[in-house]
């Protein structure tokens, strides 16, 4: 669904993304995991246009991502900080994206599972950073888009919030939808991912399924997997 | 249009509830009030209120505008991230922080014109005019404003170059126009002096101002060189002419700004 080709994008002095080459399959779970810094929250904005490549190419189903915006219709969004201005309630902010959309027709269980319903009414300000999470969260499975894109879904939120979010995620996945995250959590990564990508100062170190990183490393648990990856790499 | 407007209208909502904002109504609905009563509302009255906004208007946006820009950062990110085009999104925010700002100071100032009525009708056109280079300057500072929080990604650094535009408007420019008069006084400069009101907006909207009041004597230079050279028509003309060119110039070099940004 998503391809990049010799993606480089400098800040400034750092180079963040250093010749990036990647494949995100339509219908799979793929976590984008790495240290700080490792260029994980640039790629995702490249991938919603919201940062620019310097050089090298990003396609979506094919299209080169850049002037036309119309693509973000099947893309959800999750930023990793959820920051809304003071005085707006999180029902405000869901009927301005709608509108924004220009969808009306929508379910959002999501809100219910997560328990929000009487929060939606109050201003975000006056809510905790976990509740806010949980709009957050929210506004991003609001319109059944075909991809999620997820920076750091589950953190912040208590494991209630979490687990509903996870299943939601499988239910999603099920039901055909392409999810691409990031997240620190590898347990949680280990529960939801199908593909794994692990980036290291603006380089692809490892791009495969998760039981295959797991075999390779011949380790059980992907924290494992990954720490025998990296002394690997450094004996070598 | 229709973004352009959902997101204007979101964020001139949101404006509008801030305590700033409030704040920025209420002193003008005071200083108003104050002039009104201490002046009788005649032309003296105009006359001061449009030094105090002259003076308050320019830097209350800027800093105003600057700051809110960087507060809704994030938020503009997750508009960003809709399926909406980069350019109508910018006129969204412009307006949505343009409007509330213009309305504050027209409340502020026209409440107490109404409450203490007007004298006589050549005082409306008085009131316009000055209500106009409000607005104007509110439309140009704000543009400012997001040409500053798009150039420079760190708040304060932000805020500081804010200030220091509003500086360099409103009271350094006076002091190097002044030295440049007194440098080259044996020279003609007239024509300079046209030039160099139309490089600063708000010495601008005070020519512009002068002119209509027909003072322009009595206050600066540069209000009595463009008396001078192009008459009362002809010079509010150009006036205004120039500080649409004013507002036109950021706002082009803000969109500019915004659809190229990496976020």
């Amino acid at each position: 669904m998503i391809e990049a080709h010799e993606l480089c994008k400098r800040f400034g002095t750092v180079d963040v993304l250093r010749g990036l080459d990647l494949r995100i399959a339509r219908g799979r779970v793929t976590a984008i995991v790495g240290p700080n810094g490792a260029g994980k929250t640039t790629f995702i904005k490249s991938v919603l246009g919201l940062t620019r490549p310097d050089s090298g190419t990003l396609t979506f189903d094919g299209v080169q991502i850049g002037d036309d915006d119309s693509y973000r219709a099947r893309i959800g969004y999750m930023p990793q900080i959820a920051r809304f201005p003071d005085h707006m309630t999180g029902s405000q902010l869901l009927a301005l994206l709608r509108e924004l959309r220009g969808s009306g027709a929508v379910v959002d269980t999501l809100a219910e599972a997560l328990g929000l319903r009487g929060d939606l009414k109050k201003k975000l300000r006056v809510l905790s950073g976990g509740t806010r999470q949980k709009v957050n969260a929210v506004a991003a499975f609001l319109f059944s888009p075909e991809l999620y894109v997820l920076d750091e879904p589950t953190a912040g939120l208590d494991p209630i919030a979490s687990g509903v979010l996870k299943a939601r995620i499988q239910l999603e996945r099920e039901n055909g939808a392409t999810v691409l995250l990031t997240s620190h959590i590898m347990s949680d990564v280990d529960e939801l991912a199908d593909d794994i990508i692990y980036l290291v100062d603006g380089r692809v170190q490892y791009d495969g399924a998760l039981p295959d990183l797991k075999d390779e490393m011949g380790q059980s648990s992907l924290e494992r997997a990954i720490a025998a990856m990296m002394s690997r790499r450094v004996a070598a | 249009m229709n973004i352009v407007m959902t997101v204007a209208r979101s964020q001139t909502r949101e404006v509008l509830r801030s305590r700033w904002l409030a704040s920025y109504a209420l002193f003008f609905l005071a200083v108003t009030g104050g002039l009104l009563r201490f002046t009788g509302g005649d032309a003296r009255t105009i006359l001061s209120l449009a030094s105090v906004m002259l003076f308050v208007v320019p830097l209350v946006t800027i800093v105003f505008a600057t700051a809110y820009v960087y507060t809704a950062r994030e938020f503009t990110e997750l508009l960003l991230a809709q399926p909406v085009s980069r350019r109508r999104l910018f006129f969204g925010l412009y307006l949505g922080l343009s409007v509330p700002l213009i309305v504050a100071l027209l409340a502020g100032v026209c409440f107490p014109f109404l409450v203490y009525g007007f004298d006589d009708p050549s005082q409306r056109i008085m009131l316009a005019s000055l209500l106009g280079a409000g607005v104007a300057l509110t439309m140009i500072f704000t543009a400012i404003a997001f040409c500053i929080a798009m150039w420079c990604d760190d708040r304060l650094k932000g805020i500081g170059v804010a200030i220091a535009v509003w500086m360099l408007c409103a009271v350094v420019y006076d002091g190097f126009v002044m030295a440049m008069v007194a440098a080259f006084a044996t020279f003609p400069l007239e024509r300079a002096m046209l030039v160099v009101t139309l490089a600063n907006p708000i010495d601008l909207a005070r020519v512009a101002l002068l002119l209509q009041l027909d003072v322009s004597a009595l206050m600066g230079y540069t209000g009595a060189v463009f008396q001078q050279f192009l008459g009362g028509a002809i010079g509010t003309l150009v006036a205004v002419g120039a500080l649409s060119l004013w507002i036109a110039a950021p706002v082009g070099f803000g969109v500019r700004a915004f659809t190229r940004k990496d976020f």
